[in-house]
């Protein structure tokens, strides 16, 4: 690690206001970073990442490829919000790592990022439940472990960067696949600059009893990170993946743009399970999907409850007959938030199911938007899809929104779609003040039953937390 | 201004065509004159609808084209009758031009009702057509083809009810247009002042059953407060037409206005329809029904903007859909801030009779109140087995069934229609069609 290799030293930025830290997240290490691709984005910091990297010069060369591609790509703002304009792609650092390697224990992992992931109750967790763990610290994994048990099934899981280096034969076949380079701009950027995330196979007819974790941290400031994630299930397998996302609140705003690609091949199961609880000021823009071949499925637990702009829809491609899709989506929009959310489910096959149940609320000034997409083309026969959306809105100024796209061919089909908009109801606040709670206790009651028959269906750590950030953001909304 | 003097016919909407079409109206008012001039400018400054322009998310760019169209200065040779129902007076134009008219019944125009064409009351009551002509455009996307309808304009009906006057008839409108590559550009105003009751019915027929034509049509609809406006307009332009028609309506506190519109012709036909609920109470019943055979595409662009508190809308849009038929709707409700306690709907349904039918559904929402109810549906599906399974062991022929299936999808809509003798009309017309 050549001295000259560190163009910039990262700051920490304490937050001036700490006596309003409603985060658990919000908190940083000043890390001295042994790799730091510098400000703003060109040719040379992809030349910079993959020699770093050590990559096989067909990565590098998808990564210009990709890089031209984002170039050449307008923001769409024709439909999304012009605040995407506010990011400004020179003032973004895209690689940032304090070493190539990740750690295998816990006592190995460099202190200031381990205080961090202890903060943030990493390694707890992992010995409490889970049959493997990945913890990102900006561009790379800082540690990973996965149980022997499940390693011994054949499972590997690690960090995106380990799986291309170590199964580049399984990471080719599949990688880029799902998701195209120029699927829009974003999926651009992510991949020609991608780094770390994770890589699961799950052989023939393996189970995962436990779940799998990754973690992702931005740590410094005007950060991007660019994780790229791939999961393949083979034939008849299962798998159940959680990521927690948290960054420090710094006065620049930071970008985090992944990219998700998952592969159930005949029979599988994937359940990807997201609590997304980014700083205020992150713009948060991912693009998650995955294809579900013969009677496969996947389920994506989709939980938006901090950063400053989210933009994400997962999809499902059915490719196969009977395969099913479902999507979760829950979004909390704060003051200064917009969480534009939603789903798509593409239908390919015949006898193909899709489910959205999407639940928004929208606090203070907050904005929430569901959007959609269903699509299924001509020559299919007996798709159905069921799409639900409720919004609840805290404040006289909350806003919501719902723009779905449903094309339908063919009159084999069923296809249906309700959504609504509601408040707290009044009479409920009013009994639950009469038996002497707050009304801020009463408003955060009524939010987490709004969306409770939802929360159940994850495993109870999650859903544990997410009332728990649900609690923490309906603070100081009422009155 | 120029004294070209006007051809029998002009090809292409160019700027000589516009100046004769301007000369041959020298006898309008001048302000009427100048609105022409500046909506010709804004059509000749827009641009044709761009791909990426979400208010034209799946609709066929490529088939807006609207050049080698005439504007015809013959009428119809033959102008097709109105169906049968009972009304109180009607103003039948054929193309351009007014072919015949009954006045209204006495006790009417001794009230201060006027109704007449567009042309007369911009000659003899321009103030009250001023107050209303555009005055809140729809603005779904169709901006420039409403612009092309303002400078062209030359047909279209004026209905103004006084205070407090209730008309319990219908009274009737129908344009007509007769021969291939020919255009019109309908223009009609209803307003009703406070208090003010009634039914205006408009149809848009084309004499024969072929040839290529273009409309675009455009409607003001106006409630004043308490008053109650029932608004019919039903299509059915051949099957190659490009047709245009916007509508506008504004409700004041406490009006209720029901539009219903029947889109049956054309290749490609869109509809934008915006309702504003403008005063607390106010309510707009908006309702739709399509048959889509053939090749057809239909286009409906909904808007329910509720700006002021306790007002309610209720939409339900039907698409029966046929052949390689596609229809495409595309709604919203927007909620404005101080518009608490509202109540809106949206409903879009979509019945595929065809496995090569495209329905395609965008319905949505925009809401900045929290004190609301607000919900939207949408449905695709086919006819359910047992109904299916009902008619064929009674031996019905399918295009029998499709007949009944149509009739009994449709029915929740028609039924919303108080008048009999104008329901067993529109049920004509629509029949005509899933006959052909």
């Amino acid at each position: 690690m050549a001295e000259s290799d560190i163009l910039d030293t990262p700051e920490a930025v304490e937050n001036p206001v700490a006596g309003i830290d409603q985060s658990v997240g919000n908190f940083t290490y000043d890390v001295k970073y042994d790799f730091d691709a510098g400000t703003g984005l060109s040719e040379r910091t992809i030349d910079y990442i993959s020699s770093v990297k050590k990559e096989a010069p067909w990565i590098h060369e998808f990564r210009l490829k990709a890089l031209k591609a984002f170039q050449s790509m307008p923001l769409p703002t024709h439909w999304a919000t012009k605040d995407l304009e506010n990011i400004n792609f020179d003032k973004i650092r895209y690689y940032l790592a304090s070493g190539q390697k990740p750690k295998r224990t816990w006592d190995e992992v460099p202190d200031d990022i381990k205080k961090t992931f202890e903060r943030l109750g990493i390694p707890e967790q992992e010995r409490k439940y889970l049959a493997g763990v990945e913890a990102q610290f900006d561009s790379e994994a800082a540690y990973s472990n996965i149980k022997e048990t499940v390693a011994k099934q054949g499972v590997i899981f690690m960090n995106s960067t380990q799986g291309l280096r170590e199964h580049p034969e399984l990471f080719r076949k599949w990688f880029g696949k799902v998701i195209p380079t120029s699927d829009n701009k974003f999926a651009a950027l992510n991949s020609a600059v991608f780094s770390g995330g994770s890589f699961i196979y799950v052989p023939p007819g393996v189970k995962v009893s436990h779940p799998l974790q990754a973690y992702f941290r931005i740590n410094a400031e005007n950060f991007g990170q660019f994780e790229r994630t791939l999961i393949i299930c083979d034939e008849g397998s299962e798998v159940t993946y959680m990521e927690g996302c948290t960054a420090p609140k710094f006065s620049t705003s930071t970008l985090h743009s992944a990219v998700v690609e998952l592969v159930a091949l005949k029979g599988a199961k994937i359940q990807y399970i997201t609590v997304q609880n980014w700083a205020p000021n992150v713009f948060n823009l991912v693009t998650k999907r995955g294809v579900a071949h013969e009677e496969a499925e996947i389920k994506w637990i989709d939980c938006n409850i901090g950063s400053r702009l989210t933009m994400k829809y997962p999809g499902v491609v059915l490719k196969g007959r009977k395969a099913r899709g479902e999507v979760i989506s829950i979004a909390l929009a704060n003051d200064g938030q917009h969480q534009d959310t939603g789903a798509k489910m593409i239908h390919a096959a015949d006898e193909t199911t899709s489910t959205i149940v999407s639940k928004s609320i929208s606090v203070g000034q907050g904005r929430a938007t569901y959007r959609g997409v269903v699509h299924i083309p001509k020559h299919l026969k007996g798709c159905k899809n069921n799409t639900e959306c409720d919004a609840l809105l805290i404040n006289t100024n909350s806003r919501t929104d719902t723009y779905p796209a449903i094309t339908v061919r063919g009159d084999t089909h069923a296809v249906q779609h309700e959504a609504s908009v509601s408040k707290v109801s009044e009479e409920q606040i009013f009994y639950m003040q009469q038996r002497g709670l707050t009304e801020g206790q009463a408003m955060s009651l009524s939010v987490n039953g709004f969306i409770n028959d939802l929360a159940r269906q994850f495993p109870m750590e999650y859903s544990v937390e997410l009332k728990r950030l649900i609690d923490l953001e309906m603070e100081g909304s009422v009155g | 201004m120029s004294a070209v003097p006007a051809p029998v016919s002009i090809t292409g909407f160019d700027a000589a065509r516009f100046a004769a079409h301007l000369s041959s109206r020298g006898s309008l008012p001048g302000w009427w004159l100048e609105t022409k001039k500046a909506a010709w400018n804004q059509f000749l400054a827009l641009p044709m609808p761009p791909r990426t322009d979400e208010r034209w998310r799946f609709s066929n760019i490529s088939g807006l084209t609207i050049d080698g169209f005439t504007v015809p200065d013959e009428p119809a040779s033959s102008i097709p009758p109105l169906p049968r129902f009972s009304r109180a007076a009607e103003i039948i134009f054929s193309n351009r031009k007014l072919a015949s008219r009954t006045s209204l019944p006495k006790e009417l125009s001794a009230k201060g009702v006027i109704f007449c064409p567009l042309e007369e009351a911009l000659s003899q009551y321009g103030d009250l057509v001023r107050a209303h002509l555009q005055k809140h455009p729809a603005a779904l996307g169709a901006e420039k083809f409403v612009a092309l309808n303002t400078a062209f304009t030359a047909s279209g009906a004026f209905l103004y009810v006084p205070k407090g006057v209730e008309i319990t008839e219908v009274l009737a409108v129908q344009h007509t247009l007769s021969g291939a590559d020919h255009a019109i550009f309908p223009h009609t105003i209803v307003a009703l002042e406070d208090n003010a009751r009634a039914t205006l019915v408009e149809f848009f027929i084309s004499s024969e059953a072929t040839g290529r034509q273009f409309a675009s049509g455009v409607n003001d609809l106006y409630a004043g407060a308490g008053a109650q406006l029932t608004y019919v307009g039903a299509q059915a332009w051949t099957h190659e037409t490009l047709a245009f028609q916007t509508n506008s309506i504004v409700a004041q506190r406490d009006a209720r206005v029901l539009s219903l519109n029947i889109h049956l012709g054309g290749r490609q036909a869109r509809h934008e329809s915006h309702s504003r609920l403008q005063g607390p109470g106010a309510h707009s019943e908006m309702l739709a029904l399509t048959v889509a055979d053939g090749q057809q595409e239909f286009d409906q662009r909904t808007l329910q903007t509720h700006q002021a508190p306790h007002t309610s809308s209720n939409l339900l849009y039907k698409n029966a859909l046929l052949d390689k038929a596609k229809t495409i709707f595309s709604g919203l409700i927007v909620v404005e801030p101080d518009a608490q306690k509202t109540d809106a709907y949206q409903s879009n349904r979509n019945l595929m009779l065809s496995d090569e039918a495209e329905a395609n559904s965008l319905p949505g929402l925009e809401i900045q109140a929290n004190d609301v109810r607000c919900t939207h549906g949408a449905t695709t599906s086919r006819v359910p087995a047992e109904q299916e399974f009902y008619l064929k062991s009674r031996g019905i022929r399918p295009e029998q069934a499709h007949e009944l299936l149509i009739f009994g999808f449709f029915e929740e809509v028609l039924s919303k229609l108080e008048n009999d003798s104008l329901h067993e009309a529109l049920r004509g017309l629509i029949q005509a069609k899933v006959r052909r």
